[in-house]
């Protein structure tokens, strides 16, 4: 095996973003907690946030349980389930077009208004413009996957989804296998990429508010009284 | 019985000469940031008015506060779930406008402009944006001494059941002002719907504050609030609050607004209530009884058992004596002349007014309005101001005890018209005002001299209980070697850069030419 980009960017590449993801919303939480936030913009324009915001972030929920569970879950468990490799794509197929057209929808619009909208811009830090670009960019590119997927559904053969997972879950077992996917088409390791470098931009980023999604709100009382003493 | 304190006020109305002194000292300590230029801790708006934010009281549009839903104590704005379900856009969330676009003026302007046919004139400038504004359409306190139209003015929500266009005319119309700041309630809405938990009431003195390194900006605490006294920071992405001036009160000084008060309506001052009786109080069932309701959560500060279980818990003995001497207590309980603001909102806010008398001295003078027993001092119903609005405000519209408290403070007035101009005191208004003359006397104390030492009566926090070593504190504070207060300042940081603190001007101006 001769090293090359593709090995680079596909063996050595992910295990960079993952480290520079984990340490760094490390180091950033404990070192400036000040700066953790989801940085909401609500309060300088309201309009349309209902609309987009929640396009938004559906979206990119629906996305990222769904490339979970479709990809780095264990190919076995979806076969015990009954259900078949074509299904499978098919599923991911229709998952990706609607979540994925709910990101790059949203994302769009609340990427103009943060351009145009004079108020938000003047709020706006040059990473909040970036990340929100990358993130609707990275969509876009996962949209352009689909026709391929259609043609692999249609032509019966889901070779490409199981190789992109099976390298996933290589990556992630720490026995990278860049080679899996050298063969793939462009678009998708163009979507893998982008993908990645999300999580390389993420501790930079208002991103990290992710980490702190409140459910343990869920379970806890109402009012919360601190003392002095015991701190 | 859970005996816990809290640091609470009274504001006297009566008193209240609208001079914004409390406002500006606040806004010069605490507010005088980026980020938050549009916020005001401390407001005082003229009433009737719609306030700030625009409307704020009304909580079909904000939803905030608290509401019984089947018998049940839940958010106005709905429960936990539904909170997560709003978080990627709150729909209750105020927008800037709803408080007023922040502005300076571009007074360089007035010194740099160029030789020029008319006088230059410096122009508004939007805080946010820099960019020139044309007209200014809202302001933090557009309404002040009646500004604006009567039309807008009176959909301010206790308006609600009073003839409208009787107090319209220029004959009846009326006029008081309203001091807001935080409430730091008993039950806050805001600490409640704040999904990070971020924002806390501190068990020794009740104050409620936010954890700015805790805070996420999920911004339910803004629209939870029904005061509307929690405020996004758009340059931090932080809430921030009233904080009670506690690095203040913790050593023994009133709160800045409290101390600076010209008119001398604030009073600070300690109050004992049973913790364990929050819940089922702000359930009361009827919105009218909620104000007797919060009479009954203080604990008097008196009672041999209410200072063995404060004892108990651990509350100093410097609180207990404050609680005692609190001018918080007198007028709440003793006397029954201070309010609640919205009790309705259940929060239990802890924030009391002092309802304003409003006579009519010439037409009285002129044997046009009916009058007590001593011929000059008017009755509570010949007031300016209806009755039935101050109800609305202060006792969720029931008039009883508002009409009783005013009765008490004419009937102080009149014993002391008695006194002090027939030389003969005259007891009989004050036998029907259902106060004793002892009272009288300390009434008049309280809100007519109202020394220093009577409103304020603030017992020193205790660091001793916070840390091992107090003496070997001092230096920890303030200018440090370790970065505990700055968001880092080198050129090339792994974090988001700090930026400028204040927003400049974008139009350069040309120097002005000098004469040949």
């Amino acid at each position: 095996m001769n090293f090359d980009l593709h090995t680079f960017l596909y063996g050595v590449f992910p295990y960079i973003a993952t480290v520079v993801f984990l340490l760094g919303s490390w180091i950033r939480f404990d070192h400036e907690q000040y700066t953790w936030k989801s940085d909401s913009s609500q309060l300088l324009s309201k309009q349309n946030m209902r609309l987009m915001s929640n396009l938004f972030h559906v979206g990119i929920l629906g996305i990222f349980f769904g490339h979970i569970a479709g990809m780095v879950f264990p190919h076995g468990l979806w076969v015990g389930l009954g259900i078949s490799d074509i299904a499978h794509q098919w599923i991911a197929i229709l998952a990706g077009l609607v979540f994925g057209g709910a990101v790059v929808a949203g994302g769009a619009m609340l990427w103009h208004r943060r351009m145009f909208n004079p108020r938000v811009r003047a709020a706006s830090r040059w990473m909040d413009i970036n990340i929100l670009g990358w993130l609707v960019i990275t969509a876009c590119f996962g949209l352009l996957t689909i026709p391929f997927s259609i043609g692999h559904a249609v032509g019966g053969n889901a070779t490409t989804m199981l190789v992109l997972g099976e390298w996933i879950r290589s990556i992630l077992i720490l026995q990278p296998e860049p080679e899996l996917i050298r063969n793939v088409d462009t678009v998708y390791k163009v979507h893998v990429f982008f993908g990645m470098s999300v999580f390389l931009f993420f501790p930079f980023t208002r991103l990290v508010h992710v980490w702190s999604a409140p459910i343990p709100y869920l379970f806890r009382a109402y009012q919360i009284v601190r003392t002095k003493r015991g701190l | 019985m859970k005996v816990r304190a809290q640091f609470a006020f009274v504001f006297n109305l009566d008193k209240c000469i609208g001079c914004h002194t409390c406002s500006v000292t606040c806004k010069n300590v605490w507010t005088n940031r980026k980020g938050v230029e549009y916020a005001w801790f401390n407001n005082v708006e003229s009433k009737p008015g719609i306030g700030y934010p625009k409307n704020w009281a009304d909580q079909n549009q904000w939803k905030g506060g608290w509401e019984l839903k089947g018998g049940k104590l839940e958010l106005k704005s709905g429960d936990r779930k539904s909170k997560l379900l709003n978080i990627f856009a709150n729909p209750d969330m105020p927008e800037i406008d709803d408080y007023y676009e922040p502005f300076t003026y571009n007074y360089a302007h007035l010194q740099n402009a160029p030789l020029l046919e008319a006088t230059p004139t410096a122009r508004p400038q939007s805080q946010i944006t820099g960019e020139t504004m044309e007209k200014i359409h809202w302001g933090p306190n557009w309404e002040d001494d009646l500004a604006g139209e009567y039309s807008k003015r009176s959909m301010d929500v206790d308006m609600d059941g009073i003839q409208k266009e009787m107090y319209s005319q220029f004959e009846n119309t009326f006029h008081m002002y309203l001091p807001r700041i935080c409430n730091h309630c008993l039950n806050p809405a805001c600490v409640a719907a704040c999904p990070s938990g971020s924002i806390y009431k501190r068990e020794e003195d009740g104050i409620v504050l936010v954890d700015q390194d805790k805070c996420r900006g999920w911004r339910m605490c803004i629209s939870s609030c029904p005061y509307k006294k929690v405020f996004y920071n758009w340059e931090s992405g932080k809430a921030e609050k009233c904080i009670g001036c506690y690095p203040r009160v913790e050593s023994g000084m009133p709160t800045v607004c409290s101390e600076s008060c010209v008119g001398r309506i604030r009073y600070n001052g300690i109050m004992l209530y049973d913790a364990d009786k929050i819940e089922t109080l702000a359930s009361t069932q009827n919105e009218q009884d909620l104000y007797e309701a919060q009479c009954n959560i203080f604990l008097d500060p008196n009672d041999p058992a209410v200072i063995a279980a404060a004892r108990a818990e651990g509350i100093n003995e410097d609180w207990i004596i404050a609680a005692q001497k609190s001018p918080i207590y007198k007028m709440a309980i003793d006397w029954k002349i201070a309010f609640p603001m919205h009790p309705e909102f259940r929060t239990l806010p802890m924030v009391w007014y002092v309802p304003p008398l409003s006579p009519v001295q010439s037409q009285i003078d002129q044997g046009n309005l009916p009058v007590g027993p001593d011929g000059a001092i008017p009755l509570a119903g010949t007031m300016r101001t209806p009755i039935q609005y101050l109800a609305n405000l202060l006792t969720a519209g029931k008039t009883a005890p508002v009409e009783s408290a005013l009765n008490r403070l004419i009937a102080m007035r009149s014993y002391q018209r008695s006194v002090h101009v027939e030389g003969i005191a005259d007891t009989r208004a004050l036998d029907k005002a259902g106060i004793t003359e002892d009272q009288a006397k300390e009434m008049y104390r309280y809100l007519a001299i109202a020394n220093y030492e009577d409103r304020f009566v603030i017992p020193t926090g205790h660091e001793e209980v916070r840390l091992e070593d107090f003496y070997a504190f001092q230096g920890q504070n303030g200018f440090t070697f370790g970065n505990d207060s700055s968001a880092g300042i080198s050129k090339t940081s792994l974090f988001p850069e700090r930026r400028k603190e204040t927003v400049e001007v974008c139009v350069i101006q040309p120097l002005a030419k000098m004469k040949p």
